[in-house]
């Protein structure tokens, strides 16, 4: 059977992957954008010189021919989904038994005058990293619009190299549509610590060209003209589908798939950052655009396809990200807004730059969620507690399972534990902590 | 890829302040001072001279680092590794390792170069020891220099992170204690000049019946002997047992130490290719096999008299000493710490990791757990490893990393932005846990 997979993300070669691993078939992937698979989310560290464009890489060149992996560099028009066919830009047609869509997502624009300017661009794919090293020559300033994740990873690259950049954030506070407000104040401080010139409240109204046609300022809302040569627009992305609209395959904001990452084309499947669920779980988007998600879905489809059909899926919610200095990581259901059913425990250091807030529900104490800020969790001991609604008192008194940062490093799940015990006038203490031995015993008695 | 612009024509931005050059003009008086006193071949006010070289180096050192690191936020602090010339095998790059392999060249062979830097050092050989310098005084000196002015440089850098801060001390303690002013003292006391902290097969003479005929009527010496054995036979499993090889490699060992001090501006260069590895695995245990059979040839030809092996052990003995004792973990070891990376000796030479490799992989608690689905495969981890391993091939899989060349640095958990690896020992599952293989489709 011929495999073919449009797009050599994550989530398209996991599948690929995968399908090996289980079986003969022969397996196509197509890209436009580079010859080989990369770490998208490893961009930044390649712009700041911590590695090398190979070294985001994960697999060395002979990896693919020994598994068999056939990689084509094409750029793909149209998809004739009647005779199974892809047509490329040079008007050859590649054939398929099996079609997978892993197109992944494009950087969002919201029509603004100056948009399309040369050096204003956003951050997702290898020829963006490239514009971006091409406009940084002797750049003076750059504007990035939009505080998120993306936006914030823009932000630190340039300011690696000592280039001075605004970040001009729509909301009250850094990410807080997804952060606490106590989380997402510590990243306020911070960026304004490595001297970001953070501007909250703050929109995009247009960017104005110099006579060369590239930009040369931004105008905020306000009218304040900020003078610079990039404009990092950063604000949030959408399948990149655009050459699959208004053809036989469904769409929607991206490609809509049922639990089985099925199209309405037969032998269609679509998976990742461009793949639209009909029915998500509950408490999950139709679209979750990150690099666990394309990878699971990836791994999912393959069982699919070699005869063990299997729904997608995605497990206890958890994501990580990294605001400059300050680590972060999230498991189960932690919202800026704190919903009325809820309560929570937050210790901040006094550093102000590593917090641990955990969830649980009011009136059974099961837990909830897990919001560390510079403080690391382990995945699995997270997963179990939240899987399981174990109650807060047992897991405040386990709290030390779940502690992941490397030896030495001081330990504040008591702090947690003696935050409790003043609101609620309860005596725990921990029982519990740091280390793996007692960690597998935990996790062996399932 | 297409990506030659950005590693190539890269601006590479390093911003040096003004206290920083300053700093670099401070050091490089203090060098001048050195070059001159060699040249010239004799000095002048030895004790002045050697006082205002050293301290002048030391203060300008310090001065840098201190603008370099405490002046901005604590974190990682890699940016541009692989743009500035000296850490990405540019022109400096490739001038320092000449430079530093020409130097071990004359240590080796033509000291008698040397003569002019020696005398610098006789004032602080005399205070020590009691006695004149030589090269080698000369030389541990400049390496306890090395590790304890770069290892200041490294708590600095890694000034948030404990098992760094802790770990760097060590090395820096047992360097100047163990293999600088001990030895020295033990010199003045009329003693054998004993490093305590290397053992046969690294101090590849401590097994040899020349070193035991040596400690003869000296019952320090006679101890260290058998001390030594005791560490190879059953010091070296029980430790590694618990802590894995790093209480050696990373914590304790000299070579260790220069090269998580001097060397770690340059971890990022070591080769993470599967073929590497292959080449690893063969030369560390073939060093191992010939510093054994050596050892065994030359005891054999002691309890013959000298009458049949004298022919072979003694061409053995010396071939070892040329091309591993000197050629190996010297020259190559440390010159060429920016081409190769820092760990070169540590992966590919030394029989002592060979050693504590065979026994971390096969009875240890040590490992490193990945944590969880949290790896999105950056390689921030393969790239820092100074030992060539690609952590990353493991960590996006979530399989613990048992490797027997891990020397327990920590680098790779302290760079990862997604807090997934994590240094650790238990004795559940980890048979199980250590059979995976890398690099297969799994």
């Amino acid at each position: 059977m011929k495999i073919v997979i449009l797009g050599n993300g994550i989530s398209g070669i996991s599948a690929a992957r995968h399908i090996r691993k289980l079986s003969d078939h022969h397996i196509t992937v197509i890209s436009d954008e580079t010859d080989f698979f990369y770490s998208r989310t490893a961009l930044m560290y390649v712009f700041m010189g911590h590695m090398r464009p190979r070294d985001v890489q994960p697999y060395e060149d002979w990896f693919w021919e020994k598994n068999r992996i056939e990689l084509v560099r094409a750029s793909i028009q149209s998809i004739d989904f009647a005779a199974k066919k892809l047509h490329n830009s040079d008007g050859d047609a590649i054939e398929y038994d099996k079609l997978l869509l892993a197109t992944g997502s494009q950087s969002n624009k919201f029509g603004w005058p100056g948009q399309d300017l040369d050096g204003v661009r956003g951050l997702y794919h290898w020829q963006d990293l490239e514009e971006m090293e091409r406009h940084s020559h002797g750049l003076r300033r750059a504007v990035i619009v939009g505080g998120g994740l993306i936006g914030i990873e823009m932000a630190e690259m340039f300011h690696s190299r000592h280039i001075p950049v605004t970040l001009l954030v729509r909301e009250k506070s850094f990410w807080d549509i997804v952060l606490p407000a106590e989380e997402s104040q510590m990243i306020n401080r911070h960026l304004r610590e490595h001297g970001i010139d953070l501007r909250l409240e703050t929109e995009l109204k247009e960017i104005l060209p110099d006579e060369n046609g590239k930009c040369r300022a931004v105008v905020t809302k306000t009218g304040e003209e900020i003078t610079c040569g990039f404009v990092g627009l950063t604000v949030g992305v959408s399948p990149n589908i655009g050459f699959l609209k208004n053809t036989a395959l469904e769409t929607n904001r991206g490609i809509l798939v049922n639990e089985f990452l099925e199209t309405n084309q037969p032998d269609v499947f679509a998976l990742g950052d461009c793949a639209e669920l009909r029915q998500p779980r509950p408490g999950r988007r139709p679209i979750e655009a990150i690099w666990y998600t394309g990878r699971m879905m990836g791994k999912t489809v393959a069982q699919t396809i070699c005869g063990k059909k299997t729904a997608y899926d995605p497990g206890i919610w958890f994501n990580s990200a990294k605001f400059l200095d300050i680590e972060y990581q999230i498991y189960g259901d932690v919202r800026a807004q704190l919903p009325e059913n809820q309560s929570t425990i937050y210790w901040e250091h006094t550093s102000g730059k590593k917090s641990i807030r955990l969830i649980f529900d009011k009136n059974t104490g099961a837990i909830a969620g897990f919001n560390l800020m510079g403080v690391r969790y382990r995945h699995e001991v997270c997963e179990k507690w939240l899987h399981d609604g174990t109650h807060i008192e047992t897991v405040l008194q386990n709290l030390g399972l779940a502690n992941f940062d490397p030896e030495f490093f001081e330990q504040y799940e008591a702090e947690l534990v003696g935050i409790y015990n003043r609101d609620t006038g309860k005596n725990l203490s921990l029982k519990q902590k740091r280390g793996l031995p007692a960690v597998l015993r935990f996790l062996q008695n399932a | 890829m297409k990506n030659a612009s950005i590693s190539i024509s890269n601006p590479a931005p390093t911003m040096t302040t003004g206290r920083q050059k300053i700093a670099v003009a401070v050091s490089g008086i203090g060098i001048l001072l050195v070059l001159v006193v060699w040249a010239a071949g004799k000095s002048i006010a030895p004790v002045p001279t050697f006082l205002a070289a050293l301290g002048l180096v030391a203060a300008g050192i310090a001065l840098f680092v201190r603008e370099e690191y405490l002046t901005r936020p604590e974190g990682i602090k890699n940016n541009g590794a692989w743009f500035r010339s000296l850490t990405a095998r540019g022109v400096w790059g490739w001038l320092t390792g000449v430079v530093i392999t020409g130097f071990y060249v004359c240590l080796y062979w033509f000291p008698q170069y040397l003569t002019g830097l020696i005398q610098l050092f006789d004032p602080l050989s005399q205070a020590l020891r009691g006695t004149a310098a030589n090269q080698w005084f000369v030389y541990g000196t400049l390496y306890t220099a090395a590790v304890a002015l770069m290892g200041i440089k490294f708590i600095y850098k890694y000034r948030h992170n404990p098992y760094q801060r802790i770990r760097t001390i060590s090395v820096m303690f047992f360097q100047l204690g163990f293999a600088f002013l001990i030895p020295g003292l033990l010199m003045r006391l009329q003693q054998p000049e004993i490093y305590f902290t290397y053992f046969w097969p690294l101090s590849y003479y401590q097994g040899t019946p020349m070193a035991h005929a040596g400690y003869a009527g000296s019952s320090l010496g006679t101890f260290f002997f058998f001390f030594g054995l005791a560490m190879f036979f059953v010091g070296t499993p029980i430790l590694t047992y618990f802590f894995g090889k790093r209480w050696y490699c990373s914590w304790v060992c000299g070579c260790g130490g220069l090269a998580e001090t001097a060397g770690d501006p340059f971890r990022h260069l070591s080769d993470k290719s599967l073929n590497a590895w292959k080449i690893e695995r063969w030369m560390i245990h073939a060093v191992l096999i010939f510093v054994v059979l050596m050892t065994i040839l030359l005891w054999a030809n002691v309890a013959t008299d000298r009458t049949i092996l004298q022919g072979i052990s003694e061409p053995f003995y010396k071939t070892y000493s040329f091309l591993i004792g000197s050629a190996f973990s010297g020259v190559v070891g440390v010159g060429f710490y920016p081409i190769l990376g820092s760990r070169v000796w540590c992966r590919f030479g030394c029989p002592m990791a060979a050693w504590l490799g065979i026994w971390q992989r096969a009875k240890s608690k040590f490992r490193i757990t990945t944590n969880g689905g949290q790896c999105i495969s950056c390689g921030n981890c393969s790239t820092s490893c100074e030992m060539g391993i690609d952590v990353r091939a493991y960590a996006q899989k979530g399989q613990d990393i048992v490797r027997a060349s891990c020397v327990g640095c920590g680098i790779c958990s302290a760079v990862c932005p997604r807090g997934v690896l994590r240094l650790e020992g238990a004795v559940e599952d980890i048979d199980l846990r250590a059979m995976v293989s890398r690099n297969q489709n799994d």
